[in-house]
C-alpha cells in the first residue's frame, strides 16, 4: 500500500518571488520513512528548490527546527503519522525569513551571546580538574543539554514582542547553566546583568517554551531559579 | 562573477571539535583567524558523540599512558604510527583537564573528579583487565564538549564565517597552500580566503554509505578539496562499522541488546548466527556478526521490500526485562524504527560509523606527501586535524573514545605548529595565482549551465548503494573489483548532475551537488584502496584472505604492513611504511603480535 502525504509548505525565494506563498505538494513515502525530516528529503528530491536546514537527523544538532502544524518542533523527531494532513510547515515564527523554512537566527544568537555564555573563573587553574561534587554537578542536568534549536524562544510571545531586549527562554536557560555551575565565580555579575525589566522580567510564565522543547528541558523553571536567587541576594 | 578577497593569518575549515580547538589556539596566540563552517558550530557532528573521551587520568582505576598506547596500537592492528599514538596518549590528560577548565560539564566521582567509565578495547596493564579511561558527560559527551569549545571561542572572540561552504584549495605553482575558495550559502557569493596557514578540520564522510550513523553534512569536503588539489588520501580502505544500526535511520542500537538475549534473524525467520558462530552465536565479536549479516543480505536473505536489512528480535524476552534493562533502546526503536521491540523485531543493518583514513599528516598536524624519496614531506601552509586527517593514530581500526581525543590533541597541535610557522616567518602571505578561483567558478558554471542531467539525489543513492554493497563490512575480491568499475561509472554521472534550482539565496540543491563531488572522491579512494589491499587487517576483512597459520587473522605483515596513498590523478596508488618507532627513544615500542581479545 502506498503512503502519500500531503504538505502545505511556506515558500519564499527573495531571488524570484515578490511575496511568500503556500505550496501544496504531496510525496509518496517508503515504509521506512517515519520522521517528518525523511518526508521532507523526499519532497526535496521531487522539488530541489525547497530549502531547509538539517544535519544530525537524531535531535541533537538543533538544525531542523520549524513550525509544524502550528507548533514548533524538530522535523527529525516528529512522527509523520502523528500529524494531521495537509501537514502545514512554516519557518520558525518571529524571526526574519531568508528563504522557505530557513530563518535568520542572528537575533536569537545575539541574545545567547549576550549572557556571557562561557565559564568565568579568574583563579589560576589548578594542575588537575577543578573539583565538583556529584550533587553540585546534578544542578547542571536539565540545563546544559540545550541544543540552541530556537524552538522555545520563537514560540514565546515576549520574545516576539522584544527580541532585541528580552533574552528569551534559550538564553536564560543558558544563563542559569553558568549561574548554577559551582566552578563559575561570576554569579553576582550575571545576576546584575539580568536584573532588568526587559532582559529577564519580560518572562510572564506563559510556558510555551516548556511545551515545545524537543529535549524536554524547562526554561521557565530555570528563569524561576534566577528570580529566586535575585530575591535571596537582596534579602 | 565578482570574487571578493579576504586576508587572514590563518583559515580553518570546519567548526567541529578539531576546528574549534584549533581556532582557540590561534585566537589566543593573537593571530587573525577565520573559521569557515557549513553549519553553525554547535551543529557540527562532534555533537553526536556519546560515550566519552579517553585519558589515562586514573581517577577510578590505576592507569598509565603506555597502557593506553598499547591498547591503541593493538586496536589499530599495528597500522597506526607509534610516534603519533605516543604523542596523542601522552597529551590526553592535558587536553582533557583544559577542557574541564573551559567549563565542560563532566560527570563526577564521589571525590569530585572527572567520572571515567570502561570502554571497548581499553585495558589495564597491557590487556589484563578493563580500565576506566573514558571521561564522560552522561551519554552526551560530544554535545557537552562541542558546546564548551564553542563557548570558549566566544570568549576568545574567534571570527566565524557561519554557513559558508569551502569549495577548493588554492595552491601556487610551487605547491604552497594559500587558502580556499568558499561559497556563502545565504547570498551565493564566492570569495577567496587568502591565508598564510590553512587548517582542514572538515570531519568525516560517512555519507558515502547508504546506512551511516553520520550526519547529512559529513560529505568529506576536505578530502574532496585535497584530492582535487593533488594531495593523496591515506588508508581509505579502513572504515568502522557497527553491526546494529537502525535500518534507514542509521541510529545505533547497543550490543547490550544481544547481551540480554536478542537474536538476529533473516527473512526466513532463521537464527542465522548459528551457522556462522555455532558457539557464541549472536554474541560473537562485532566483525564476525557484521560479516554474517552482510552475507545474508548479499545472498538474498535480507528482509523488507529491498531485502536490505535483517531483524534484531527481543520479542521472546519479558516486557519487564526490556523495560528494566533496555529502556533507552526501546525508546530509540519506537522513535526511529517505528516498532515497539516488545512486540516487533527491530530492522538493523551494519552501519558505517567512522573513517580511519584521511588526509595524511604527521603528529604535528602538518599535511605530508611523498617527495624526492621521502614519504612524509610537509606541504607548506597546509594542516589537518580530526576525522578528516590521518595522523595515523587509528590505523586499521579505531578504539571508542579515541576520536574525541584525536580531535582535541591534533586540533591543538596543528594550530600550535601553524602559530610557530607563522611567528617564525616560515610562512608568509604568498602571492595568489591569477586564476585562484577558476576551478571553483568552473564547477559552479558547469552546474549552472547543465541542461540535460541527472538529479543529484539519484546519483547519490547509486553511489551509496554501491559502496554499501561492494565495500561493506565483509569484502570479496570480485565484489571489490566490480565495485571499482561501478564507482568509476558513478563518477561519470556525477559530472553530469543537473539542478533545477538556480536561486542565489540559500540554494541547498547546489550545495548538495557540490557535496556529491566531494563524496565521489572519497568513494573512489575507498574502493580502489580496498580492492588493492590483499590481506585482512582491522576493519578491512576479505573473504580471500582468511585466518591461516602463516597469516593470523588473514594479516600479512610481510607485504602489507604499510600505509596506502591514493592519488586522484590516474587513481594511482603508492605505499609508505608504518612508523613502528615511538616518538621518545626511551619509550618501549609495541611489538607486532596476533590480535586477540
Amino acid at each position: 500500500m502506498t503512503r502519500v502525504v500531503q504538505f502545505r509548505i511556506y515558500r519564499y525565494d527573495p531571488d524570484k518571488d515578490q511575496k511568500p506563498y503556500m505550496q501544496d505538494i504531496s510525496v509518496e513515502l517508503e515504509p521506512t520513512d517515519k520522521k517528518l525530516l525523511q518526508a521532507l528529503v523526499r519532497v526535496k528530491a521531487k522539488d530541489d528548490s525547497l530549502s531547509f536546514r538539517r544535519s544530525c537527523r537524531e535531535g541533537v544538532c538543533g538544525s531542523d527546527a520549524m513550525n509544524i502544524n502550528g507548533k514548533n518542533g524538530l522535523a527529525c523527531l516528529t512522527d509523520i503519522d502523528s500529524l494531521a494532513q495537509p501537514i502545514v510547515l512554516r519557518p520558525l515564527p518571529g524571526l526574519p525569513v531568508i528563504r522557505d523554512l530557513i530563518v535568520d537566527m542572528t537575533q536569537f544568537f545575539k541574545q545567547y551571546h549576550s549572557i556571557t555564555p562561557y565559564l568565568i573563573n579568574d583563579d589560576p587553574p589548578p594542575e588537575r580538574e577543578r573539583l565538583q561534587t556529584p550533587e553540585e554537578r546534578e544542578e547542571l542536568n536539565g540545563v546544559y543539554e540545550c541544543i540552541l534549536c530556537a524552538c522555545c524562544s520563537t514560540s514565546c510571545p515576549s520574545f516576539w514582542w522584544n527580541p532585541d531586549k528580552f533574552v528569551g527562554p534559550a538564553g536564560l536557560l543558558n544563563a542559569y547553566r553558568f549561574i548554577a555551575d559551582t566552578r563559575d565565580t561570576a554569579t553576582n555579575q550575571r545576576l546584575d546583568d539580568l536584573n532588568d525589566p526587559y532582559r529577564l522580567f519580560r518572562c510572564h510564565t506563559i510556558m510555551n517554551c516548556v511545551d515545545v522543547c524537543p529535549k524536554h528541558l524547562n526554561p521557565t523553571k530555570a528563569i524561576g531559579k534566577i528570580k529566586e536567587l535575585m530575591v535571596s541576594r537582596a534579602v | 562573477m565578482k570574487v571578493a578577497k579576504h586576508t587572514f593569518d590563518a583559515v580553518i575549515v570546519g567548526a567541529g571539535g578539531a576546528g574549534l580547538r584549533a581556532a582557540l589556539q590561534l585566537a589566543e596566540a593573537g593571530l587573525r583567524t577565520a573559521v569557515l563552517t557549513k553549519v553553525f558550530p554547535t551543529r557540527s557532528h562532534t555533537v553526536a558523540a556519546q560515550g566519552g573521551v579517553a585519558a589515562s587520568l586514573g581517577n577510578s582505576t590505576p592507569d598509565h599512558w603506555h597502557w593506553h598506547m598499547y591498547d591503541t596500537v593493538k586496536g589499530s592492528d599495528w597500522l597506526g604510527d607509534q610516534d603519533a599514538i605516543e604523542f596523542m596518549v601522552r597529551k590526553a590528560n592535558e587536553v582533557v583537564i583544559e577542557l574541564e577548565h573551559f567549563g565542560m560539564p563532566f560527570d563526577r566521582t564521589d571525590e569530585g573528579k572527572i567520572y571515567q567509565r570502561p570502554f571497548g578495547g581499553h585495558s589495564m596493564n597491557y590487556g589484563e583487565a578493563p580500565v576506566m579511561r573514558s571521561c564522560a558527560a552522561a551519554d552526551r559527551t560530544g554535545h557537552a564538549m562541542l558546546h564548551a569549545l564553542y563557548q570558549r571561542n566566544v570568549r576568545a572572540r574567534t571570527h566565524f564565517f557561519v554557513e559558508w561552504m569551502a569549495l577548493d584549495l588554492i595552491r601556487d605553482s610551487e605547491g604552497h597552500v594559500l587558502g580556499v575558495t568558499a561559497l556563502e550559502l545565504e547570498t551565493g557569493e564566492v570569495a577567496i580566503f587568502h591565508a598564510k596557514a590553512t587548517i582542514f578540520a572538515t570531519g568525516g564522510a560517512g555519507r558515502i554509505y547508504h546506512s551511516s550513523t553520520n550526519a547529512f553534512i559529513n560529505t568529506g569536503d576536505g578530502l574532496g578539496m585535497a584530492a582535487r588539489a593533488g594531495i593523496p588520501l591515506e588508508d581509505m580502505e579502513f572504515w568502522q562499522f557497527h553491526p546494529t544500526g537502525v535500518a534507514g535511520a542509521g541510529v545505533l542500537i547497543t550490543e547490550g541488546v544481544r547481551g540480554e538475549g536478542g537474536i538476529l534473524r533473516n527473512c526466513n525467520g532463521e537464527r542465522f548466527m548459528e551457522r556462522y558462530a555455532p558457539n557464541l552465536k549472536d554474541l560473537a565479536s562485532r566483525d564476525v556478526v557484521a560479516r554474517a549479516m552482510v552475507t545474508e543480505i548479499n545472498e538474498g536473505r535480507g528482509c523488507g521490500p529491498n531485502k536490505d536489512y535483517v531483524l534484531l528480535d527481543i520479542t521472546h524476552l519479558s516486557p519487564e526485562i526490556i523495560m528494566k534493562r533496555l529502556p533507552g533502546i526501546r525508546e530509540i526503536a519506537i522513535q526511529f524504527a517505528g516498532v515497539d521491540p516488545i512486540k516487533e523485531p527491530i530492522p538493523v543493518v551494519p552501519t558505517c560509523h567512522y573513517m580511519m583514513g584521511g588526509i595524511p599528516t604527521n603528529y604535528r598536524g602538518q599535511v605530508v606527501v611523498p617527495k624526492d624519496g621521502d614519504p612524509n614531506v610537509p606541504v607548506p601552509g597546509f594542516y589537518a586535524a580530526g576525522e578528516c586527517a590521518c595522523a595515523s593514530v587509528h590505523g586499521a581500526n579505531r578504539l571508542g573514545t579515541n576520536s574525541l581525543l584525536d580531535l582535541l590533541v591534533f586540533g591543538k597541535a596543528s594550530a600550535e605548529t601553524a602559530v610557530a610557522d607563522i611567528k617564525s616567518g616560515n610562512l608568509t602571505l604568498r602571492e595568489l595565482p591569477k586564476d585562484a578561483a577558476e576551478v571553483s567558478l568552473a564547477r559552479l558554471a558547469r552546474l549552472e549551465n547543465q541542461k540535460e542531467g541527472e538529479p543529484v539525489a539519484d546519483v547519490l543513492l547509486e553511489l551509496q548503494r554501491t559502496m554499501q554493497k561492494h565495500a561493506g563490512v565483509f569484502r570479496f575480491k570480485d565484489m571489490l573489483e566490480e565495485g571499482v568499475q561501478k564507482i568509476l561509472a558513478v563518477e561519470e554521472r556525477v559530472r553530469r548532475t543537473a539542478i533545477r534550482d538556480h536561486s542565489k539565496v540559500w540554494n541547498t540543491a547546489r550545495m548538495e551537488a557540490l557535496e556529491l563531488e566531494n563524496l565521489i572522491e572519497v568513494a573512489k579512494a575507498t574502493m580502489i584502496s580496498a580492492a588493492a589491499r590483499k590481506e585482512s587487517r582491522g576493519a578491512h576483512v576479505r573473504d580471500d584472505c582468511p585466518d591461516t597459520p602463516e597469516f593470523p587473522n588473514g594479516r600479512n605483515d610481510k607485504e602489507w604492513l604499510k600505509h596506502t596513498l591514493w592519488f586522484r590523478d590516474g587513481n594511482r596508488l603508492e605505499y609508505k611504511p608504518v612508523n613502528l618507532k615511538p616518538l621518545n627513544p626511551d619509550t618501549q615500542p609495541i611489538a607486532l603480535a596476533k590480535r586477540t581479545y
